[in-house]
């Protein structure tokens, strides 16, 4: 049985509410992952609860995305029912979980991006994004502190784990440009104050990172050449394999409750 | 229909059949203690009931929600509508001072009040909910739900759950 893919109407605010919404949701579905598999079973119930934020996260922006496009979607047919060209998440969230090292590199690149995103947009225009960005801003604050931590120990612990973190790092940084870029659709609604212009937060990211990456004695790439598509939908092979699971049951049991 | 001015009876009724919804996670604590309750209203033989998640991904709210119309239904309102509001986000100042000394007595560490993001970044201290001693440990920033983490005491060597400030 095949279950074909939904269309969305893409307008500017739809789009930009379901790449974040996709962003929360493809990062959350990565660190469930490691669910049962974590190296200690402290850092098994914190990623578990991570994700857990980030799915409740990606539940409200859906939900949202689906009163704004005002058709017959909802939050399950755009999280199972889109494939993967029509997803919209940054490339460095869906990138493979990989090592220890380099999941918790990912969650250090994006929760310190997440932390002062979220703070900036509490001030949008838009109730609903300045309501979900109130409570994102608190879970994001969590993350950066709980992956900061990490870093620095295994930076600063042996020299396995050093090195990994090092490769961790340089593998991940041509990804972490995804996260400053504005398009077309998404000027317009920076130009109407609805959404804020992420290009103006790298600065102090950068220094949020470059703070905890020296601590943790290991050194950020000089090399600048950044990765991009996530947002047009143009994705690494890794999202399909993430989706083909994610998505299994509605692909295979269309309209399948509990 | 009747207004609600008119039944300030009916209004209270409603209120503490919804109130005394306990969390699934921590029954010692009802909604209103734990600040997720945040609006009632009878309109007609309608129910409009407002809570709000501590953490995004809280997965008690369905049961929440559930327990909520239930209560209702067993209060003589079968028609109840329980929705989900973000804004004021929910923090741990939400949290009633019966509720801090419920949690207390129940042996989880409640959360200091008016926590902000310096306390997050700081350095934090928390008192062990059995013995009271200051001198505790993080053993993990992330405990058995979203809300809490958890803690050792040094002094009396119980481990302990925190309601996470936020």
């Amino acid at each position: 049985m095949t279950v074909s893919n939904i269309q969305v109407s893409e307008t500017p605010l739809v789009l930009y509410t379901l790449r974040r919404a996709d962003d929360a949701l493809v990062l959350g579905h990565r660190l469930s992952e490691w669910c049962g598999h974590a190296p200690i079973l402290e850092e098994d119930m914190a990623l578990a609860n991570m994700g857990l934020d980030l799915l409740g996260q990606a539940r409200e922006l859906y939900s949202y995305a689906a009163r704004v496009e005002g058709r017959d979607n909802d939050e399950d047919k755009l999280a199972y029912l889109r494939d993967v060209r029509q997803y919209r998440n940054l490339l460095l969230l869906e990138q493979p979980n990989g090592d220890f090292a380099r999941t918790m590199v990912r969650q250090l690149f994006y929760s310190a991006f997440a932390d002062l995103y979220w703070r900036a947009m509490m001030k949008s225009s838009d109730a609903t994004l300045a309501a979900i960005a109130a409570k994102s801003e608190k879970e994001s604050a969590y993350h950066l502190r709980h992956s900061s931590e990490w870093i620095i120990r295994l930076g600063d612990g042996t020299e396995e784990s050093h090195a990994r973190s090092q490769a961790a790092i340089d593998h991940l940084w041509a990804f972490t440009g995804e996260m400053f870029a504005v398009d077309e659709p998404e000027r317009s609604l920076i130009d109407k104050g609805i959404v804020i212009d992420p290009a103006g937060l790298r600065p102090l990211w950068l220094k949020t990172i470059s703070g905890v990456i020296a601590e943790a004695t290991l050194t950020l790439p000089t090399n600048d050449w950044m990765q991009q598509g996530g947002r047009s939908g143009r994705h690494s092979e890794h999202l399909g394999h993430l989706l083909s699971e994610l998505q299994y049951m509605q692909r295979s049991f269309p309209g399948l409750t509990w | 229909m009747v207004a609600v001015q008119d039944r300030p009876e009916l209004q209270q009724r409603a209120w503490d059949a919804v109130a005394s919804v306990v969390d699934p996670e921590i029954p010692v604590l009802t909604i209103a203690d734990l600040g997720v309750l945040r609006h009632v209203a009878v309109a007609g033989d309608r129910v409009e009931v407002a809570i709000t998640p501590t953490y995004s991904g809280c997965p008690a709210m369905n049961m929440i929600a559930l327990e909520i119309e239930l209560a209702l239904a067993r209060e003589g309102f079968p028609n109840a509508r329980v929705r989900t509001v973000l804004s004021p986000a929910w923090t741990t100042d939400w949290m009633s001072e019966e509720g801090r000394r419920k949690l207390k007595d129940y042996g989880i560490a409640p959360p200091e009040p008016k926590s902000s993001r310096r306390a997050l970044f700081g350095v934090q201290q928390v008192k062990c909910p059995q013995c009271g001693s200051a001198d505790t440990e993080l053993l993990s920033e992330f405990g058995s739900t979203s809300c809490k983490a958890l803690w050792r005491c040094k002094s009396c060597r119980e481990p302990f759950d925190y309601f996470k400030c936020h």
